[in-house]
């Protein structure tokens, strides 16, 4: 079992940690400008890269989002932010 | 030319000590300059789209590009079920296809690929689970194809090893049964597809990666690779688990997570289990193998990854499940375990048709289950670039259908496993 930082708590088990999507998506504003081609885009297309991979985890525990950096071929953790306003 | 495999080719060459075999198909050390179709990956998909091209739109120059070796991919490293117990029409359409396909597959290619059709239980395990697979099979059954509700005491009888004891976590209630569903051996559906490509002039060159894309007015015309320039009238892409890296190569994202898959084999044991076996309640599912191996398999794992190797938490998972559902298999000793990378869509429903680059179509997407549509795959693949255009059946799996919103989702509609 591989040990996942929390920002707020630590090292904690993978298993109470959930993947919710790649960091730094920017979602298009506003609504009514924003084309199906954008839209589709900004829901659905993934980087997905093979190497460093930044993205938003859960914590089940604690219930607080962060960013998790790390390597998809390895599984090295690289690093753990807090979201920007909500540091520790 | 390549020479018939019958009955009586195997009595010659046992009397002669099977110093007679040719190779099955040409090893090329490098590809040509030029082709008219160029598929990138030589797993089955990649494999049979080349097979079509040159049987069915008597395309004769064309090349399979492979960075490793024939079905080292997923195509190697599944657990063979067959079937086309889906929900939607569309996707019916497509692995029901498949199935037929496969049906008249060793015939077609002369190569054994030892389909046997042993039938799939889906056990559900609550009255809930029961109305939802009445919903499946009658959803089936309208799509036309072949589907049954089972009962505790039908089910029972197909699987008497099943856990049924009073305190069962799991309680079996009924399943939905297919018994055209199956097994295949899976490197026999790659070789057979390979030596029938090859004998018909198709270029199958190993260990040569797919590096980059030649791109000239807007239009991809050919690939980079490490064993160099390789020019194409079109090409298509059947990389599975490595299709987003090639997508980045290409200027464009798709909406694929690669994840890992775990498989894992027991050591081998009397007959115990004609059929294939599923349960909803634990997501493990296993068939045995003509040598007596249980074949288990279960969910993703729970990381996004490109390694191809299998993490402890789902291990945990699949293996208790196993337990649960057959605890006489407790003391057995598991002899192999392995992961593949496979390419997981929203919809869990594969993509198929032109990518943003004109030029280049794609054939990618099936995640947990697109070995039982390697026969349907290839051929649409084929049809895409020999006319530019879809099928009526790959119509519906276009990329279009993020835009568009008409998802197909098989994850929601009939709980897809494998
Ligand atoms: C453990 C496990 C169990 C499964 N069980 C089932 C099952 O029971 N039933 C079922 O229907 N499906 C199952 N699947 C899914 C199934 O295996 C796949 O969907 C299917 O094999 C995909 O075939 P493919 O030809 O698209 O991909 P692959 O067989 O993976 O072939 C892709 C090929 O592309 C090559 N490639 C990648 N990048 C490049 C490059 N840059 N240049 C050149 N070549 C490249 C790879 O080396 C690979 O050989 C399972 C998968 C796994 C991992
Ligand atoms: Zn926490």
């Amino acid at each position: 079992m591989q040990l996942f930082p929390c920002p707020f708590c630590g090292p904690r088990p993978e298993t109470e940690f959930h993947y919710g999507g790649e960091a730094g998506k920017v979602r298009p504003e506003p609504a009514e400008a924003v084309s199906e081609t954008a839209w589709a885009d900004y829901l659905h297309a993934q980087a997905n890269p093979k190497g460093v991979s930044r993205e938003v985890w859960v914590h089940l525990a604690c219930g607080e989002f962060f960013v998790l950096s790390r390597h998809t071929v390895t599984h090295e953790i690289l690093g753990a932010e807090a979201m920007p306003g909500r540091e520790a | 030319m390549m020479r018939r495999y019958s009955a009586w080719s195997l009595v010659r060459e046992g009397l002669r000590g099977h110093t007679g075999w040719p190779e099955a198909w040409r090893k090329p050390e490098r590809p040509q300059a030029a082709y008219d179709a160029v598929i990138v990956g030589g797993g089955g998909h990649g494999l049979a789209t080349a097979y079509y091209l040159a049987k069915l739109h008597g395309m004769r120059r064309v090349a399979v590009l492979e960075k490793g070796w024939l079905g080292g991919g997923n195509t190697g490293r599944n657990t063979t079920v067959v079937r086309s117990n889906y929900f939607f029409p569309e996707s019916v359409a497509l692995y029901d296809f498949a199935l037929r396909l496969y049906e008249g597959l060793s015939r077609e290619l002369n190569y054994n690929i030892m389909l046997s059709q042993r039938g799939m239980l889906m056990v559900a395990h609550s009255e809930l689970e029961m109305e939802i697979a009445a919903r499946i099979v009658n959803a089936m059954q309208i799509n036309g194809a072949d589907a049954e509700l089972f009962g505790r005491d039908q089910v029972m009888q197909k699987v008497p090893l099943l856990n049924d004891a009073p305190d069962a976590r799991f309680p079996v209630h009924g399943a939905i049964w297919q018994g055209r569903a199956g097994v295949a051996r899976h490197d026999a559906v790659a070789w057979g597809y390979a030596r029938a490509a090859s004998a018909l002039g198709v270029d199958i060159v190993e260990s040569c990666e797919v590096t980059g894309f030649l791109v000239e007015n807007g239009r991809c015309v050919g690939v980079d690779t490490s064993l160099g320039e390789v020019r194409a009238g079109a090409i298509g892409l059947a990389v599975a688990g490595h299709s987003s890296v090639l997508a980045e190569r290409a200027g464009f994202r798709l909406p694929i997570h690669s994840y890992a898959l775990q498989a894992f084999v027991s050591e081998p044991v009397k007959p115990m289990l004609d059929t294939i076996l599923f349960s909803f309640g634990t997501g493990t599912y296993l068939s045995q193998s003509d040598k007596g191996e249980l074949v288990i398999g279960g969910g993703l794992d729970r990381v996004p990854s490109y390694g191809q190797r299998g993490n402890p938490p789902v291990q945990e998972q699949v293996i208790s499940g196993l337990l649960e559902m057959l605890p006489a298999v407790g003391q057995l000793k598991l002899l192999r375990h392995w992961a593949g990378i496979v390419d997981v869509v929203p919809d869990s429903s594969p993509l198929i048709g032109p990518s943003p680059l004109p030029g280049l179509y794609l054939n990618c997407g099936w995640g947990t289950g697109g070995f039982k549509a390697i026969p349907a795959g290839g051929w649409l693949l084929a049809h895409l670039i020999a006319t530019g255009g879809h099928h009526e059946i790959s119509r519906p799996f276009d990329l279009a259908r993020f835009e568009t919103g008409r998802l197909i989702d098989e994850a929601a509609g009939a709980g897809i496993a494998h």
